[in-house]
Formats: structure tokens, C-alpha cells, sequence
């Protein structure tokens, strides 16, 4: 289910999703759960407008302005006896952090949750050259067990029911067979991960914010993993996308008060960790990492897309993501935000994700930053098609369908032959051919169009 | 003030009733109507798809037919969301512009330029329940979407409210979409019929009878699931619970 290299569409992997119905709508109600403890949270937000409206801007003016705000990060944080280090791609950044662990002699880390790093293919690279990756947020160490991507970017593990992360733990963790309940299972993965934690040479993390004007690093997290990490070993590593820049300390509040009501409906995550210079005797490294993002700011329909705080209510208020999956999206960014970020760097592998999707707005209306999401989406759909993305027969039923468009008569008749065909006999009618019929009837024709009625009803001759 | 009423084209197939409800809603009103019938369809499954640009002709098309009214009414969201929205992609002229902002969904035009008070008391002694569609609510922001921390209001139901013998029946998750997306409930048939399954029981389990939507699409998906499932539940547009009077 988790294997993003066959060739399938998210149509084709939702169908397959979508056979267990109990499961379909237990995952539909976990990932609600988010939505509505958000609008619980929220409501009591009375200024929640603007706030987002203050967000987008700030991130506007960072979009705008860069290049400046990367060298003045760099310089503040160099200043603080941070090295700093520039990363074209992901090859870049893989390299980059092999070779500061392979400098300390590093063969063990511990790693708090980054979808930078995932979205790099960082631990495969690691592993393959000899050192051992912990993730410490407990849902991706769960799926990292499993050898599993990430379902969901701030819930990596929620395709899983406790009664799943139970066997798991039985056999990795030697925990009591069928035992279910949610505190014995995380202290059992506290105990274990303690023990990694104290055996680490070194830490990597991701980041939620990287300020401009102090050179600090902002980590967020509920579980306390990433500070566990960086305040032990001597090297500590952060990894930071170049969109995470916001230009001033003061600019923290905005965006703290919109990111945890936002994901899980909390007023504030429980740790928000400020990181501005190396422990003493040890060394702090931040890499900054492009891996796409000047291209994608260079789009100007899909730059908006790079204000993304990784908050995930645009996937929890998907009615598609909550019914289809994360895999379904084979990504590592799954649901609306996905369907962007994804075709907009990989057109040719991602090239059903923007379809994927009623365009009902909601991933746009919920949005903290207030990106156009659906709209997006909308231009995805029209520039892939422009790519040629788009399958023959589709191409070739639109274009007759649009080629009536314009010429009254001739709409009208193949409108009138459509019609026709719904009074076929119904083993006809609702032959393998017909998609929408499989689980839907079709609307029963009536006597005359109201055109028809029309002219003999109100038409003056 | 001259209308041009602007009948879907698949509500003109399959739905007349509705046509026709609407037009004697807005002839009830001593309203000057005429239904041009050289119009054909906004363009919007074909732009939807993807191939906005083999969409040009009938949005052109679409133009010619309506510039001379003052309005354009039509019983769908959907539709006049795509022609105020996504008639952005041809040179805009003066009569583009006026076309794309004249352009108004049934219950947006009674509300905001009729005035609700105004229409003929009508009755419909049913329990029901709304269907918000998409373009309706976020597109044309008919009502207020739950996303937002702004005041609630509801064109929809500033004109059901009038209406006598009606019992609007709040439901679990209002504002979720029926799935019907244009061609998405045929492209990604699955999920498109899950999502509207559950809707389906969403107003089942609130007790309704009646299903009311400014759209026919959704309601043609939501109805062929509730005819497929064989439920005891009806479909209904707001014009035709409008232009009720028994």
C-alpha cells in the first residue's frame, strides 16, 4: 500500500483503499477528528481572519524578497557559530549531512520528524553508508519499523490502528501480545527510544521556522523528541526547506498562534524550541535547501504554494484524503497541498494528483496562510494538459464535446442523442462501460427538454 | 430590467422542471424574461478537465448569447461560478465584463437584487434538509463556510425560511462536499460515490425527507445514489420548493 513505485493513479489506488469500507470510514473519522478539534479551537480565535491574512502577507513580502533574507539568516547564524551550508538538491543535501557525520565518525542518529529529509531520501542514504537513523516522533518510528513511508505529514503513522501498532511492538519491542491500550504501548517506545537517544552520536532535525534576523531555528514538536535529540550528542544538524524563512523574531507570534490550532487543534504544540548557537564544545550545523523551491518561486500561478507552514488542514479537511489515504497519493506530501507541490516539480510522475480532487474549496477556506489551493489545483489541471499529460481518449471526447460548444444546433442535437441513450434497455444501458452507473443510476429522461417546452409554452412567433 | 435566464445544459435535458420552475419564480416577479435558445453550456466540464483553452468558443459563445440583458439568471451555483471566475482566460472586453459580473446564481439574484421579502409566499409542508454546493458556498459565498471565524449567514436559507410548512433539518457535516466534482465522479469514480454515499446518510440519519440544492448536479449524483440504494429520500431544487404553492 505504501509502495510509491508502481505506476498506479490515485484513482486506481483509492479504489483499492476505498474495498474495506469499515476501514475507509474509521481513517475518514481519525482524520476528522483534526478538522474538528481545529474549528473547536479557532472558534475562540475572534481576530482568526487576520491572522491568516497577516501570515500570508508576511510570507508574500518573504517570497518577494528571498535572496536577501536567506544571506541575512546566514549571516546572523554564521555570526552565532552556526555553519551554515547551501544545498542545490537533494543529492546536495544528503551529501552535505553525510559528510559533517562522517568528519565526527558518526554511526549512530537520532532524527526528530522532517519531511524535508523524506521528501531528500535522507535515511536510505544514510543507511547505505553504514549509520543507523532513528526517527524519534513515535508515529514515524512506527512507520520506519514497518518500513513504511508517511501517510500523513504531521501524523505519520494515521493509516494504523493501535491494534496494528500492538503486534508491531510485540515483535520489535517484545511488548505483552494484544496489548492495545495507547499508554503501555508509548512507554514501551519511550523505554526503547531513550536508549537510542543516549547511544547517538549525532541529531538531526527538521524545522518549522528559520528567522532571519536572529539565525535562530524554531522546532516544534508535542513529543519533546527534537530537544531530547539536540541537547545530547555533540553534533546537531538542521534541516530547513528555503521557503521557512520569516523575516523577524516578532513574526513568530503570527504564525505560532495559526500553525497548532491549525494541525491538531491544539492552542500550542507542547514544546516550541528556539535554536541559536552550538552547546559548548559541540557543533551546530543548519543546511538550507532549495531542491526545487527557485523554480517553483519562478512560477508565478504556483508560487503562492511556498507560503506552506506544513500545518496539514488542508489534508485533514479533505474529503478525498480522508476517504482514499495518504498512499493513495504516493508522495510523501499526500492530499491538496501534494497535489501541487508534487506535479509542479515532477510533472511526469504526478500528473493525476491535481485531478484528484471535487475542487470544493475547503482545503482553501481552512488554509493559515491562505494559499489558493483548489484554484491551483484548477491551473495544475489546464498547464498539464498543455504538457500533454492528459490520456488520448480524454482528450479526444472533450475536444467533440467542446467543438459543439458554440454552434447551437449542433449542441443541441448531440445533447438530444445523449438523452436518447438513457432510454436504453437497461442491461444496455448499464453495461461495464458506463462508470457513473456502477454505483449510480442514471437521471431517468424526461418527455421534452425545457427548451422544447419552452418554444411551445412561451416562444413568440 | 430585462433578464436572460441561463438554463444549464444538462437541467435543460434532464431536469426541465426545474427550468421551468425558475422561470415562472422569476415571471412571478413581473420580471421581463427571455430564454435565449441559442445557448449551449458554459464550458465548464471541458475547462475542468483541463483543456480550458478548447473551451474558448463556448465561452465566446456564451457571451454573444447573453450581452444584451441586464441579468443572467441561472439555477446553478456551479455554472455561474464558472462563467464569473473562469472567463478570466479571454481578452475582456466591455461585454465580458459585463456578462461575467451580471451573471448571478437564482438564489443569489432574489436575495441580493431582489430582495427576499419580495417573493410570493410559497409552501412546502416537508421536513428537509439544505445541500451547500461547493461553487454555491465557497465559490459564490452564498453562506458562510464552517472553515471560516466570520459571521454566519445563508442566501439559501434567508428564502427557505419564508417558506411555509418547510422544516429545515440541520445535518451532521453541512458544508462537506457530495463528491459529484464534474467529471472528477467519473474519473475517480470510487471515492466520488463514497463521498456521496455518506452524504446520502448524513441526511438520512437527521430524518429528512428532502434533499434541497441551488445545484442539480450534485443533487443528479446524490439522487441516482438514493434511487441506486433505494432509499426513502427525495431530491429537490430550491426553485421548484420556491415555486411551490399547493
Amino acid at each position: 500500500m505504501g509502495d510509491f513505485n508502481h505506476h498506479l493513479t490515485h484513482a486506481a489506488r483509492s479504489a483499492s483503499f476505498l474495498e474495506d469500507e469499515p476501514r475507509t470510514n474509521w481513517h475518514n473519522g481519525a482524520v476528522m477528528n483534526f478538522r474538528k478539534k481545529r474549528d473547536a479551537t479557532i472558534k475562540a480565535i475572534p481576530e482568526w481572519e487576520e491572522l491568516r491574512s497577516l501570515a500570508s502577507s508576511i510570507k508574500e513580502n518573504v517570497l518577494g524578497n528571498l535572496d536577501s533574507y536567506l544571506e541575512q539568516f546566514e549571516k546572523a547564524a554564521t555570526e552565532n557559530g552556526v555553519r551554515v551550508h547551501w544545498a542545490a538538491d537533494a543529492a546536495a543535501h544528503n551529501s552535505i549531512v553525510h559528510e559533517i557525520l562522517n568528519r565526527h565518525q558518526v554511526t549512530r542518529i537520532v532524527k526528530s520528524k522532517s519531511i524535508l529529509t523524506e521528501e531528500c531520501g535522507l535515511n536510505p542514504y544514510l543507511e547505505s553508508r553504514g549509520i543507523e537513523v532513528i526517527d524519534t516522533d513515535l508515529g514515524e518510528r512506527i512507520i520506519q519499523m514497518r518500513d513504511e513511508p508517511p501517510s500523513h505529514i504531521i501524523a505519520p503513522a494515521i493509516h494504523l490502528k493501535r491494534e496494528e501498532v500492538s503486534e508491531l511492538f510485540h515483535d520489535r519491542l517484545q511488548t505483552e501480545k494484544g496489548n492495545t491500550d495507547p499508554t503501555y504501548l508509548t512507554r514501551a517506545a519511550r523505554l526503547h527510544l531513550r536508549e537510542k537517544f543516549l547511544k547517538a552520536q549525532a541529531a538531526i532535525t527538521g524545522v518549522n521556522f528559520a528567522v532571519a534576523e536572529t539565525g535562530g531555528v524554531v522546532i516544534i514538536t508535542n513529543e519533546g523528541n527534537a530537544d531530547m535529540g539536540c541537547n545530547l550528542p555533540p553534533v546537531q544538524i538542521h534541516c530547513v526547506g528555503i521557503e521557512k524563512i520569516i523575516p523577524r523574531w516578532e513574526h513568530l507570534g503570527v504564525f505560532l498562534r495559526l500553525l497548532a490550532p491549525s494541525a491538531s487543534g491544539q492552542k500550542s504544540s507542547i514544546y516550541t524550541s528556539h535554536y541559536h548557537q552550538p552547546k559548548s564544545g559541540g557543533e551546530m550545523h543548519i543546511v538550507l535547501v532549495d531542491n526545487g523551491r527557485s523554480d517553483h518561486l519562478g512560477s508565478p500561478d504556483f508560487r503562492n504554494t511556498l507560503k506552506c507552514i506544513r500545518c496539514s488542514a488542508c489534508i485533514n479537511t479533505c474529503p478525498v484524503y480522508r476517504r482514499t489515504g495518504g498512499y493513495s497519493y504516493h508522495s510523501v506530501v499526500a492530499g491538496p497541498i501534494g497535489s501541487i507541490l508534487n506535479p509542479a516539480r515532477h510533472p511526469e510522475q504526478y500528473n493525476d494528483l491535481p485531478f484528484a480532487s471535487s475542487l470544493c474549496g475547503s482545503c482553501t477556506d481552512v488554509c493559515p496562510v491562505k494559499i489558493d489551493i483548489h484554484h491551483q489545483l484548477y491551473h495544475l489541471r489546464q498547464t498539464l494538459t498543455e504538457k500533454g499529460y492528459v490520456t488520448y481518449v480524454k482528450k479526444t471526447i472533450m475536444k467533440m464535446a467542446a467543438g459543439s460548444m458554440s454552434h447551437p444546433g449542433k449542441f443541441s442535437r448531440s445533447m438530444k442523442w445523449m438523452k436518447r441513450l438513457l432510454g436504453a434497455p437497461r442491461w444496455l444501458l448499464y453495461s461495464p462501460f458506463n462508470v457513473w452507473g456502477k454505483t449510480r443510476e442514471l437521471p431517468a429522461p424526461p418527455a421534452e427538454s425545457f427548451s422544447d417546452w419552452y418554444l411551445k409554452n412561451r416562444k413568440k412567433t | 430590467m430585462k433578464i436572460g435566464l441561463f438554463i444549464p445544459c444538462y437541467v435543460n435535458q434532464f431536469y426541465p422542471k426545474v427550468g421551468i420552475a425558475t422561470l415562472e419564480l422569476l415571471e412571478g416577479l413581473g420580471l421581463d424574461v427571455e430564454y435565449p435558445m441559442e445557448q449551449t453550456c458554459c464550458g465548464q466540464p471541458i475547462a475542468n478537465s483541463g483543456m480550458e483553452k478548447d473551451a474558448i468558443p463556448s465561452y465566446q459563445h456564451f457571451v454573444r448569447t447573453f450581452k444584451s440583458y441586464d441579468y443572467i439568471v441561472a439555477p446553478s451555483g456551479s455554472c455561474a461560478y464558472h462563467v464569473r471566475n473562469h472567463y478570466d482566460i479571454i481578452p475582456q472586453s466591455a461585454d465580458v465584463e459585463k456578462v461575467r459580473s451580471k451573471t448571478l446564481d437564482l438564489a443569489e439574484f432574489l436575495n441580493d437584487i431582489i430582495g427576499s421579502d419580495k417573493i410570493r409566499q410559497a409552501r412546502f409542508p416537508h421536513k428537509a434538509g439544505l445541500h451547500q454546493s461547493c461553487h454555491g458556498l465557497r465559490g459564490l459565498r452564498l453562506a458562510q463556510s464552517s472553515e471560516r471565524v466570520l459571521p454566519a449567514f445563508s442566501k439559501w436559507e434567508n428564502l427557505l425560511g419564508k417558506v411555509d410548512g418547510l422544516s429545515l433539518v440541520p445535518i451532521t457535516f453541512p458544508d462537506e462536499c457530495c463528491g459529484f466534482g464534474g467529471t472528477f465522479s467519473v474519473t475517480e469514480p470510487e471515492v466520488s460515490s463514497k463521498m456521496g454515499s455518506d452524504k446520502v446518510d448524513d441526511y438520512l440519519n437527521n430524518g429528512v425527507e428532502y434533499i434541497i440544492s441551488g445545484d442539480m448536479s450534485c443533487l443528479m449524483h446524490l439522487d441516482g445514489i438514493i434511487r441506486r440504494r433505494k432509499l426513502p429520500l427525495k431530491t429537490i431544487h430550491i426553485a421548484e420548493v420556491l415555486n411551490s404553492h399547493g
